[in-house]
């Protein structure tokens, strides 16, 4: 054993090395990059420390972070850990894994939890709250969520009782488009509905060669998420966020004649062979193209738009200029008139597997309004807006993250999240994803509600 | 044997019919190995085999070109396409991909590989050729039923003990974090199948040898060690080979049981590098090269004793 835990102290010596010197690396080429003097390096920003000194004597105490943020976008979520660690003395060890989602129900079931998990579902919070390992958040975190972020707090809340505090946030009511290529035909970007179907026959009827939208929902075993998007995005436009809370929620059954209504409306432009779909070819092609590639078309004029998160912005080749006067930027999907707002979204919450004091302190430094602007501070990459309403939207430095954060902070939007990350799992992350996928290679609209109606577990 | 049987087809050998049996089966042997050798060094058969080798290798040609190529020709074009129009080739996607990740590099993550990898396939190999010898040598009470039973286990999938052991290593034993619950995994599941296959291989040895060398006083451990593991080499080193090959390209043991970046093995690595929505992709190609040396390597310098192990195994049945 001892030759063990000697290799063990030999390897985190040669880790933390290895860190030092990557965020070396990562420093020197953010500034050569854009010029803002510490963007990389500006870790050293100093706190105020008071709220974690309650928590005790924290030094040289460890808490494990696993999510399923990977390289390079786990950067931005590394680099504001630091004011924490200088305060605190603890150490944070971050772990993102793209198999997060099958791997922790796995540690918690085989007693191997990390300590925080970062859940990008409500639906996986309630699974893991269902294995009575989740502690309840502390009283400091209930008191920054309340003051910071109380649109997402019962999406943490689980049965009354509040666990997870939300962390990261993003916005999926965005259609991207080329301004360039708009501002040669003249098209102008729509403020209703109605000016988006009109755009789109005219964009159809201007050229033949091209198509006006693009769309891919491939995505390995998710195949299917982005049309369950296209639909909870037209049903919150087409029956409102009441309509869509019951749906969501179930108390409407899913297949209601609501939901018929805005699936019909999808299909007038995912399933006309005269609006999709551009770059690919006829309207199957949507099944078999990977969501990556689906929006790129845009960029050699094949295709005008294309209807996708705000985290897209990280699939655009190296040297595409996302700007509002550059090749790609993206447009608030219209509401039916000007007057309502809703806009869909998705995040992460923070769900904690340890009842330690250096875990609670932690927490509470996610919750808070310094994390929020400490990200935004050291966020070279971009996806770094937070459910934070209080963080300064002034401090982001991407255009696409000024675009989300001011959609997420707009007095008259109406926020809602993700619905098939709210549903039970098996729809949520099953039949919703599977159905719209028949959908589009040819099941009607009757027949495909019927079928994700007829699987919502029985309870 | 099996698989050289074919050739032996009684309407190839009509005029041998007469003869005895004993002579018939020599005379079929013999017929047998001559024709599938002759079979075997026919032009077509050699044309077969280019081609089918050819087919084998041109998606693995594929993926080596697409790694020097830039994501935007990847994702506009296909890799053949280099041949009339070699420009834009580039070094690129391997410099990102070996780029250190969030906490250590990629070289960091081949040494974690190599320290799974190494005591992963000697201690099956170890604890499978004492179990074997017993098996094959040593006669005791319940010794057959006790040996099907061994590779009966083989049936089990491994996929159903993750989370048993996972408990286990973390809870009882208290090594969840370290590189032992990887090594006893793999073991774990290795065993069944190297235990049976080296039994095989050690039956067939005479047992003269084992005899003369009692006579002359040997034990189980001086006849284990100086006279059976010489002999066996071909049979350790094909099962070491595959052993090898398996633990090396593992995803799924490692991603249960090792935790943290500073165990993680490269398969791992290359798992993430498409980034959290898969929109790297084009590094793949890249770190899939990378991973694919070691193991390449391995095997060309090692498939004498592959293909060796193989055909011993097989000609004595």
């Amino acid at each position: 054993m001892s030759l063990t835990s000697q290799r063990r102290s030999v390897k985190v010596f040669a880790s933390v090395a290895v860190l030092s010197l990557g965020l070396a690396a990562c420093g020197s080429s953010d500034s050569g990059d854009g010029g803002d003097a510490g963007s990389g390096d500006a870790g050293a920003s100093k706190i105020d420390c008071a709220p974690y000194e309650a928590f005790g004597d924290l030094k040289g105490k460890e808490v494990s972070v696993y999510t399923s943020i990977t390289a390079p976008e786990d950067q931005p979520h590394i680099d504001p850990y630091k004011p924490f660690e200088d305060c605190t003395g603890v150490k944070v060890k971050y772990e993102g894994s793209k198999e997060f989602e099958a791997q922790l129900p796995v540690r918690v079931k085989g007693g191997n939890a990390p300590d925080i998990a970062y859940l990008p579902q409500p639906g996986l919070l309630q699974t893991m709250v269902a294995t009575g390992k989740v502690i309840e958040a502390p009283p400091e975190v209930v008191k920054n969520v309340d003051a910071n972020m109380p649109d997402f707090k019962e999406y943490g809340t689980v049965d009354g009782k509040f666990y997870a505090a939300p962390l990261g946030a993003n916005v999926k009511s965005f259609v991207w488009y080329s301004p360039s290529a708009f501002a040669d035909k003249g098209y102008e970007v729509p403020k209703t509905w109605d000016e988006l179907m009109t755009l789109t026959q005219k964009i159809a009827a201007d050229n033949p060669d091209s198509k006006p939208w693009c769309a891919g929902i491939e995505s390995g075993d998710a195949t299917g998420w982005p049309a369950t998007d296209w639909l909870e995005d037209v049903m919150l436009r087409t029956a409102g966020p009441e309509t869509y809370d019951k749906w969501v929620k179930h108390e409407i059954p899913f297949n209601d004649p609501s939901v018929q209504t805005a699936l019909a409306e999808v299909g007038k432009i995912l399933k006309d062979p005269k609006f999709v779909n551009g770059g690919y070819g006829d309207v199957k092609t949507i099944a078999s193209t990977s969501f990556q590639d689906a929006g790129q078309p845009i960029l050699d004029g094949s295709c005008y738009m294309h209807r996708q998160a705000s985290f897209y912005a990280a699939n655009w080749p190296e040297g595409t200029n996302v700007a509002e006067d550059g090749d790609v930027w993206a447009f608030y999907l219209p509401a039916k008139d000007e007057s309502s707002k809703p806009v869909l979204g998705g995040g992460e919450f923070v769900a904690a597997f340890a009842d330690r004091p250096e875990v609670k302190a932690f927490q509470t430094y996610l919750s808070s309004v310094e994390w929020a602007n400490e990200r935004a501070r050291t966020c070279g990459s971009g996806g770094c807006v937070t459910a934070n309403k209080n963080a300064d939207v002034s401090l982001l430095k991407n255009p696409v993250d000024k675009l989300s954060a001011e959609q997420l902070t707009d007095e008259s939007a109406t926020f809602r999240f993700d619905g098939s990350d709210l549903m039970p799992g098996a729809v949520g992350a099953g039949t919703f994803w599977k159905g719209m996928t028949n959908w589009i290679t040819g099941q009607d609209d009757k027949a495909t509600l019927d079928y994700i109606e007829n699987s919502w577990p029985k309870s | 044997m099996s698989t050289l049987q074919p050739a032996a087809t009684p309407e190839s050998l009509p005029t041998e019919s007469g003869e005895t049996v004993t002579g018939s089966r020599v005379g079929r042997g013999k017929g047998a190995t001559s024709k599938a050798a002759g079979a075997l060094g026919s032009r077509w058969a050699s044309l077969v085999a280019v081609l089918i080798a050819v087919l084998w290798t041109t998606p693995t040609l594929g993926l080596l070109v697409t790694s020097f190529r830039s994501a935007r020709d990847i994702n506009t074009s296909g890799w053949w396409t280099v041949f009339t129009d070699p420009s834009g080739l580039t070094l690129d996607n391997y410099r990102q991909a070996l780029e250190p990740g969030a906490q250590s590099s990629f070289t960091q993550y081949l040494i974690n590989t190599v320290v799974i990898t190494i005591p992963a396939v000697l201690l099956p190999i170890f604890l499978a050729s004492l179990a074997a010898y017993a098996f094959a040598w040593m006669p005791f009470p319940g010794r057959d039923a006790l040996f099907v039973a061994v590779f009966a286990l083989q049936i089990v999938p491994l996929q159903i003990a993750l989370i048993p052991l996972l408990d286990i290593y973390t809870n009882k034993l208290g090594f969840g974090q370290s590189y032992w619950s990887v090594w006893l995994s793999h073991t774990i599941f290795a065993l069944p199948l190297a235990t049976f296959l080296i039994h095989n291989f050690m039956r067939e040895l005479p047992g003269e040898l084992m005899e003369a060398a009692r006579v002359d006083g040997a034990g189980h451990v001086t006849i284990f060690f100086k006279i059976l593991l010489p002999l066996l080499t071909p049979a350790l080193a094909a099962f070491g080979i595959f052993q090898f090959l398996w633990v090396w390209n593992d995803l799924l043991v490692s991603l249960v049981f090792l935790s943290g970046p500073e165990y993680a093995p490269i398969t791992v690595r290359v798992a993430e590098l498409s980034g959290s929505r898969g929109s790297a992709w084009y590094l793949l190609s890249a770190g899939a090269f990378i991973s694919m040396v070691v193991p390449v390597v391995v095997f060309l310098s090692l498939q004498r004793f592959f293909v060796r192990g193989l055909l011993a195994g097989g000609l004595k049945g």
